[in-house]
């Protein structure tokens, strides 16, 4: 690049004759396309590094000594570069790529899954001869082989572009594929019996140019040509990655990943492209349910919400709680919000089970986008739970941040994450210890803290004080530490300079919630409930209520009658389970709106079958408070109905009224109600990026409180989630629900010994709530006096031994 | 078959150091493989795989380029027979056909005994001593039917000891002293003089 022409106005290039500006930096390729002149491509991706594998876009190029074919995506636009991208060179070049790219392909395309939508197909009608001079025989394979339990391979399609190869290795950081036999008999495949286990891997098939990679929940199941596609948000964690929802006749049939610049990228993980099929799923609730003799009977609307409603009404407000509403759009969280908090007139209300954070921590404290966390030259600070395992499409943003953008990733988790092989700098506290290796590390302290060196700290400590963005990203690590511990914590990070936060909230559309009033204290619009009754409103409760550990705990003693499910399944997801056992026995009425059939609604009096995310228009809100628009793109199965209509009518039951007819009411309410709302437009939402709903509510720290003595015999318990479990919805996913490890309970090597036990024996482990017996593991990445494990997997389960009401939960290890 | 021993993994170990980035040193390790197997076995290939922090998947993309690293079971003797065009005409085909029939194995196969692995083989560059094979890479120029029968006679009877088994790649194995490596480092973290520079300047002058 010379400097002279490396000015803010860009670089002057002439494109076909016509002058063009490219920018510093800019490939050939895309400031081709950016100025309107596409040229034909199947290795180039402009999220992955160029390779120039293919030669497709060979352009006759003049930069001063002759006009000669180069490939633009491998060349950076310099000054006075003369491109022709229509001349007869050119379209000779582009007739020979394509006469050798299909030497060895195939001509199957009639029953290919990728024929209609294949860019090899398109560009040979495009720019390619027509007809072949090949006549030899060309190349087989065994079709198709299974390169992991979703995506099949058939070799013979593949041009060799290297884009599923790269992705692996560049943006998964998974290179189990890989080009084999290079030569004459280039092949991508696995090792030999070595899957490619990636979390990421359904990105290949999109990306692959030909039909080689295909999905098998897509495969066969239609012709691109049938498909009808909306553009929407994945709703299954809360990146909220934007997506397309392609369907045929009335089914959903596949997810794919759309290029937000903000979001993600164009990627998905596996677990968001195959969400739709628990949608689809036999399982579904499609009808009302109320219970009778053991299990349930299906019954009409107006008698389940009279039952509801009858329930509800007699009881006073004060005795009726709801937990939940992740799964809601923000327009069914602000109806809910409203029927509960107006026309109901209780604030027992949360939208978390537990496992999450106080909502002022998070609507308080100074929040960062994923653009600000994963800034050229940043610092980020994980305090939360493995974004690998959590939060797929966040973990490829921040990898890339690392490795290509130079930004530095400090851990304060509980054992290693997914990016530890990326972390300057790995803490592990002790569980409990948290806060207090927070405050060691912003003061930079040098004594050992939390179970932490002093030299490690101070180490990080100097990383974080030699100046630049930092951004933490604070969510709950383990279900079995207080939140009141990372609420510890992130007061202490809140001082340091320029601080953001980042919230790693893990479910669904749990910031919406939080947004729409969906928590104790609060009201819609990142208000607090002492800020009078809002415009539209008629009363708000008068007394803040209880979270769901509050609410569960209530209902043990007795004080909660009328429980409201709102997507939740505390009896699987409450960290407590005992406690929720507890309190479902002792509540009069359960009621659950809900989609699949979850523990919880199986042990509830009333289900309302509910419409799920691809059957229902509205908004998201995800971890940045980055607002999105969902769209319908299929009808609900049977009966089942959008959440927000089940609020109203639930209100109309109760003889309110919600006065409010569509989702455009919900925006004029909102907009005259919210002051964080009241400037957003809600069409900006459909755009691809969304719009950022800003502004924080105040917000003063809590102290944790003491933490009790370590007993020596113990050791403290550490309960993480893992990106494939038994949950209900990956449960009602067939491509998901095999795909879960086996629990164990993970410990470092040196405790071993000293409990006497040794790798793969079975040991009981025993906390004041309960007991559970499985293998044990020596891990390297678990801290010593730590015992992992892994909840939701099915068997021996962390949350069968969590007392919430503690800061930690001690567990007693023998061998069983 | 296996994984390497523990004193190839020492050897590994060693090799390995030599190099500034780990899977710099894929190539020396396969050869180490095929020389405890005589050929590389996949488990090998998985150990490569964790000593130098890469996948099997990237060990094997590396492996299968090479001809030479054979990926199942070979016989101690590797007979290579050219076919290619001057050893054709003046009797490679015939010279294939007796050597398959000799040792009772097609070309591709192995012979029961694991003595014997026979391959037909593009040119060898030997085209001036046409008709032309190697056991294990050594070259028996312009051979006739008979001496091949008393070569793998004395193969078997294990006469021949100038040709050592398949895989051994040197039979002095090259050790390099601490003092001598060339003391390689990333091309990023260069700050002066390469060490065998300084090395052999010191050398210059003492000697
Ligand atoms: S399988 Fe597809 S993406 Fe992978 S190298 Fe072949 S053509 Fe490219
Ligand atoms: S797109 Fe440029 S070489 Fe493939
Ligand atoms: S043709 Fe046989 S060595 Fe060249």
């Amino acid at each position: 690049m010379t400097d002279t022409a490396d000015t803010a106005e860009g670089i002057a290039i002439t494109v076909n004759g016509q002058a063009v500006e490219a920018r510093t930096g800019e490939l050939l390729i895309d400031a081709c396309e950016r100025n309107g002149v596409y040229i034909p491509r199947f290795c180039y991706h402009p999220r992955m590094t160029p390779v120039g594998m293919c030669r497709m876009c060979l352009v006759e190029v003049d930069t001063g000594r002759g006009a000669a074919l180069q490939p633009s995506c491998m060349l950076t636009c310099a000054p006075d570069m003369v491109v022709e991208t229509e001349s007869d060179l050119t379209k000779k070049a582009q007739d020979g790529v394509l006469e050798f790219l299909l030497i060895n392909h195939p001509l199957d395309c009639p029953i290919c899954d990728k024929g209609g939508e294949c860019p090899l197909q398109d560009q040979t009608m495009a720019y390619g001869p027509g007809e072949s001079r090949f006549v030899e025989e060309k190349r087989h394979y065994e079709k198709p082989i299974p390169i992991n339990d979703n995506v099949y391979l058939d070799r013979e399609r593949c041009i060799l572009c290297d884009r599923c190869t790269r992705f692996a290795k560049e943006v998964a950081g998974d290179p189990l594929i890989h080009f084999q036999g290079r030569g004459n008999g280039t092949e991508v495949n696995t090792f030999p019996d070595e899957p490619f286990a990636s979390y990421f891997s359904g990105n290949t098939v999109q990306i692959c140019p030909v039909g080689a990679l295909t999905a098998k929940p897509y495969r066969f199941k239609a012709r691109p040509w049938d498909l009808e596609e909306v553009e929407s948000t994945a709703t299954i964690d809360s990146v909220g990655s934007r997506i397309v929802i392609q369907s045929s006749r009335n089914k959903v049939l596949r997810y794919l990943g759309v290029d937000s610049d903000a979001v993600n990228w164009g990627w998905l993980g596996d677990r968001e492209r195959f969400s739709f099929e628990a949608l689809n799923s036999e399982l579904r609730l499609t009808e009302p349910l109320i219970a009778s003799g053991e299990g349930h009977r299906v019954t009409t609307w107006s008698a389940a919400l009279g039952a509801a409603a009858d329930a509800i009404a007699k009881t006073p407000a004060s005795r009726v709680a709801a937990i939940g509403g992740a799964r809601l759009t923000n327009e069914a969280q602000y109806v809910w919000a409203k029927l509960l908090k107006d026309v109901i007139g209780t604030d027992h209300v949360d939208a978390q089970l537990g496992d999450g954070l106080p909502a002022d921590l998070v609507l308080g404290l100074p929040r960062a986008t994923i653009a600000d966390a994963c800034r050229p030259g940043g610092t980020i600070v994980l305090c939360g739970p493995d974004p690998k395992e959590s939060l797929g499409a966040l973990y490829l943003r921040l990898r890339h941040a690392v490795i290509e953008d130079g930004a530095t990733l400090i851990e304060l988790t509980p054992r290693s994450t997914g990016l530890s092989a990326l972390a300057a700098h790995t803490l592990h506290p002790r569980p409990g210890e948290l806060g207090a290796l927070a405050r060691a590390l912003v003061a930079g302290t040098t004594d050992d803290v939390a179970g932490v060196s002093g030299a490690a700290i101070g180490a990080a400590h100097q990383a974080i004080a030699a100046g630049g963005p930092v951004t933490v990203l604070l969510g709950r690590a383990s279900a079995a530490e207080s939140a009141a511990v990372v609420a510890e914590a992130a007061a202490a990070l809140s001082n340091i300079d320029d601080v953001g936060f980042l919230s790693t909230l893990t479910r669904g559309n749990v910031h919406g919630a939080l947004d729409m009033g969906l928590a104790p204290g609060l009201l819609p619009g990142r208000q607090r409930l002492g800020a009078g009754i809002p415009r539209g409103w008629t009363s708000v409760p008068s007394e803040t209520g209880l979270d769901s550990t509050g609410i569960l705990t209530a209902a043990v003693a007795g004080e909660v009658d009328a429980l409201i499910l709102l997507g939740a399944d505390p009896l699987r997801d409450f960290p407590d389970r005992h406690l929720a056992e507890q309190a479902f026995d002792a509540v009069d009425t359960v009621v659950a709106v809900d989609t699949l059939p979850t523990d919880s609604v199986a042990a509830a009096d009333i289900v309302l079958a509910a419409a799920a995310t691809t059957e229902v228009a509205g908004t998201f809100t995800n971890l940045e408070g980055r607002l999105s628009a969902l769209a319908q793109k299929v009808t609900p199965p049977g009966t089942a109905r959008p959440d927000w209509i089940i609020a109203a009518e639930l209100a109309l039951a109760l003889g309110g009224d919600l006065a409010i007819q569509s989702l455009d009411d919900v925006w004029t309410e909102l907009a005259a109600m919210s002051p964080v709302h009241a400037a957003i437009d809600p069409a900006a939402a459909a755009e691809r990026d969304g719009v950022l709903v800003t502004g924080t509510i105040d917000y003063t720290p809590v102290e944790q409180g003491e933490l009790p003595a370590k007993d020596a015999y113990a050791l403290r318990l550490v309960s993480v989630r893992a990106m494939y479990d038994q949950g209900s919805s990956l449960a009602a996913s067939p491509s998901s629900a095999g795909l879960h490890r086996e629990p164990v309970l993970a410990l470092h090597a040196a405790d071993f010994e000293k409990l006497g036990v040794s790798a793969g024996d079975e040991v009981s482990v025993t906390s004041a709530r309960g007991g559970v017996t499985l293998a044990v593991q020596s891990d390297p990445g678990v801290p010593r006096g730590s015992a992992v494990m892994v909840s939701h997997l099915g068997g021996p389960d962390p949350y069968d031994l969590i007392d919430t009401t503690t800061l930690v939960t001690e567990v007693l290890v023998e061998r069983a | 078959m296996s994984r390497l021993s523990h004193q190839n993994v020492e050897l590994a170990q060693e090799i390995i150091s030599r190099y500034p980035i780990k899977k710099s040193a894929l190539i020396p390790l396969l050869h180490l493989a095929q020389e405890q197997d005589g050929y590389v076995a996949d488990d090998a290939m998985a150990h490569i795989a964790e000593l130098c922090d890469v996948t099997p998947a990237e060990v094997v993309g590396t492996c299968s380029f090479y001809e030479m690293f054979k990926r199942h079971p070979t016989g101690t003797y590797l007979v290579n027979v050219c076919t290619n065009i001057s050893c054709m005409l003046l009797g490679g085909e015939e010279l294939l056909r007796h050597v398959e029939d000799t040792l009772g194995v097609r070309h591709g196969g192995t012979t029961d005994d694991g003595a014997f692995t026979v391959e037909d083989y593009e040119c060898i560059a030997a085209c001036t001593e046409a008709p032309c094979l190697q056991v294990n890479y050594r070259y028996f120029p312009r051979i006739t039917h008979d001496e091949f029968d008393e070569l793998v006679a004395d193969l078997r009877a294990g006469k021949r000891t100038d040709i050592p088994p398949h895989g051994t790649l040197g039979r002095v194995r090259q050790h390099i002293p601490a003092a001598k490596l060339a003391g390689v480092v990333p091309p990023d973290q260069v700050d002066g003089a390469p060490v065998w520079l300084a090395n052999s300047e010191g050398e210059a002058a003492n000697g």
